[in-house]
């Protein structure tokens, strides 16, 4: 969105939105009851014994947490806008590291097993992630010309093929390469059945990518190539690909990063990667919850920073054109 | 070269009996024209009268459905194998422009000798230079296209074309998209470019450059080629009365 060069009053600040918002957070307080949480102990001298407070045990908790809600809103308000947006992911942070808290994680059994969860199953998340995405710009790439081209049979196979591979779910994909295959007398590992079956899904997807940044370039460049003498694989590698790259690169960094994420399927074919081990590791000590949000936190990790790297390329290629 | 031992003899373009339809919609009728080397011609019109249309018939951006187009002396049809060799020597300037925002203005002009001619680059980048030394604007060489104005661009593309040494240029309304301070550095460099010989087809509305550097003037009208005459003639003495009519309103 642009912004206005005229700044409109802060909604924090009108009274009337204060106080509706302010009734509307004590009715949730109240309505979802924290009375039999740390809250309650916390206030326990003020209520007694949080078990026989009753309502108004139940109304002095929300009443309470409502105030600090709202305080904390109408502090924050006034920090400028990067101290704001600071301070509300640190806030939410903690939430969620109260919420991790809550499990009662063993941090001693995380502490034994992330070693072998990022030696082993990040580098194998990251490898397969990182070949099939290789692997899927190159079928774009092919799958992007054929779909433009006026060959009759270039255009169905690549329709046939992001059509296909854009209708089937990614888990059913994998499935049907990894049992398939072997059926028409391939023997096919894993790894290679995983990878394949990302590289195709995701190929697809690009391809649709691809096609629409080579068709936004105006048709005046291919007109001034044209006019020029050059041949249209000249014109492709030369004039339009170049000027597509910058179009191009956002979305696909989008689809890297969903691909990091969704190569956990491939965990189904039993290849060691971080989803697989996640599910694995905790299995026989029953601590499921400690090694899921381990590997959700080294998920989380990755695609920060490759969406990093994909605002860092954005910027290079913007200073460029 | 052959082709230009032809040239010398026949004339670099011509046309017989074209017409070319967009579905239901006849763009040119019955278009017959014989342009000889270092000849300069403006073709001018309402618009909507097909005279964009023909000068992109003359290197096949446009293709046509009947007749028979002859540029260089090779014909140009749908199944021809050689229409780059054709458009080699054939340069265009566009109403928009058309530079590669991508490349530096010095590799615009050196796309086509490098990539195409297969000169080497150090000639290549020898002629550019001195092509844009000629349009005027040496010292832009290393800038993108955007951070020049769109005289400036407009001059580029010439020397872009022109780097290509072709035999024939098209202009294609190349002042239309200006604004209007900027007009006249590109006729000047047109101008220029018509005094060293060159073989000249603008589609234009500036009658000052016609009256300028024509050899012969067109104005075509609902496809066809309604008027055929030197610019004295066409100016003071029109004989059509779609001629009277569209000068009364281009010169009022």
């Amino acid at each position: 969105m642009f912004v206005d060069t005229v700044v409109e009053d802060k909604a924090l600040h009108k009274p009337a939105f204060l106080i509706g918002l302010s009734v509307a957070v004590l009715a949730f307080f109240f309505a979802f009851n924290f009375t039999n949480t740390i809250f309650g102990e916390f206030l326990s001298p003020v209520i007694g014994n949080p078990e026989e407070s009753g309502l108004f045990g139940r109304f002095v908790v929300s009443f309470v947490l409502s105030v600090i809600f709202v305080l904390n809103l109408l502090a924050i308000s006034f920090a400028r806008l990067k101290i704001q947006i600071l301070i509300v992911w640190f806030e939410l942070f903690l939430l969620f590291l109260a919420f991790a808290y809550s499990f009662d994680l063993k941090l001693s059994f995380i502490q034994s097993r992330i070693g072998l969860m990022i030696s082993k199953g990040l580098f194998t998340t990251i490898y397969i992630s990182a070949v099939s995405i290789v692997i899927a710009t190159a079928i774009a790439i092919v799958g992007a010309i054929a779909k433009l081209s006026n060959n009759g049979f270039a255009y169905a196979i690549a329709s046939f093929y992001t059509s296909l591979f854009r209708g089937l779910p990614l888990l059913l994909q994998v499935y049907l390469i990894y049992k398939g295959l072997p059926q028409l007398g391939f023997m096919v590992d894993a790894i290679p059945s995983g990878i394949a079956a990302l590289s195709l899904c995701y190929g697809a997807y690009m391809t649709e990518i691809f096609r629409a940044g080579i068709q936004s370039i105006p048709k005046g460049q291919w007109e001034a190539s044209r006019a020029l003498g050059f041949k249209s694989g000249l014109i492709l590698r030369k004039i339009i690909l170049p000027q597509s790259i910058p179009i191009i690169v956002p979305p696909t960094g989008n689809q890297f990063i969903a691909m990091l994420k969704d190569s956990s399927l491939v965990s189904v074919l039993g290849i060691w990667e971080l989803m697989y081990l996640a599910k694995t590791l905790g299995q026989r000590d029953f601590r499921h919850m400690e090694m899921l949000l381990t590997a959700a936190m080294i998920y989380w990790g990755l695609t920060i920073i490759l969406e990093m790297i994909q605002a860092r390329i954005e910027r290079k290629y913007q200073q460029k054109t | 070269m052959m082709s230009s031992e032809i040239t010398n003899q026949n004339p670099v373009i011509s046309l017989k009996g074209v017409n070319k339809w967009y579905g239901d919609f006849q763009a040119l009728k019955d278009i017959n024209l014989e342009i000889n080397a270092k000849e300069k011609i403006v073709i001018c019109g309402p618009s909507g009268s097909g005279k964009s249309t023909l000068i992109r018939c003359l290197n096949r951006l446009e293709a046509h459905q009947d007749g028979q187009i002859h540029v260089t002396g090779i014909e140009l049809h749908e199944t021809m194998k050689d229409i780059d060799i054709v458009r080699q020597d054939i340069g265009m300037v566009f109403q928009g422009f058309n530079l590669f925002p991508h490349l530096t203005v010095l590799e615009n002009c050196m796309a086509g000798p490098n990539w195409v001619r297969g000169i080497d680059e150090s000639e290549a980048k020898e002629r550019a230079m001195s092509l844009l030394k000629q349009v005027k604007i040496p010292e832009q060489a290393d800038k993108y296209p955007e951070q020049l104005s769109g005289g400036q661009q407009q001059r580029v593309a010439i020397a872009r074309s022109l780097c290509m040494q072709p035999k024939v240029m098209l202009f294609d309304e190349p002042t239309s998209a200006l604004d209007p301070e900027m007009v006249s550095e590109v006729l000047d460099t047109m101008v220029e470019l018509a005094k060293s010989g060159m073989t000249m087809i603008c589609v234009t509305h500036e009658m000052g450059f016609a009256k300028q550097v024509a050899d012969r003037i067109i104005f075509m009208d609902e496809g066809e080629i309604v008027e055929e005459n030197t610019p004295e003639e066409f100016f003071n003495n029109p004989q059509n009365v779609r001629t009277k009519t569209f000068l009364d309103q281009i010169l009022s």
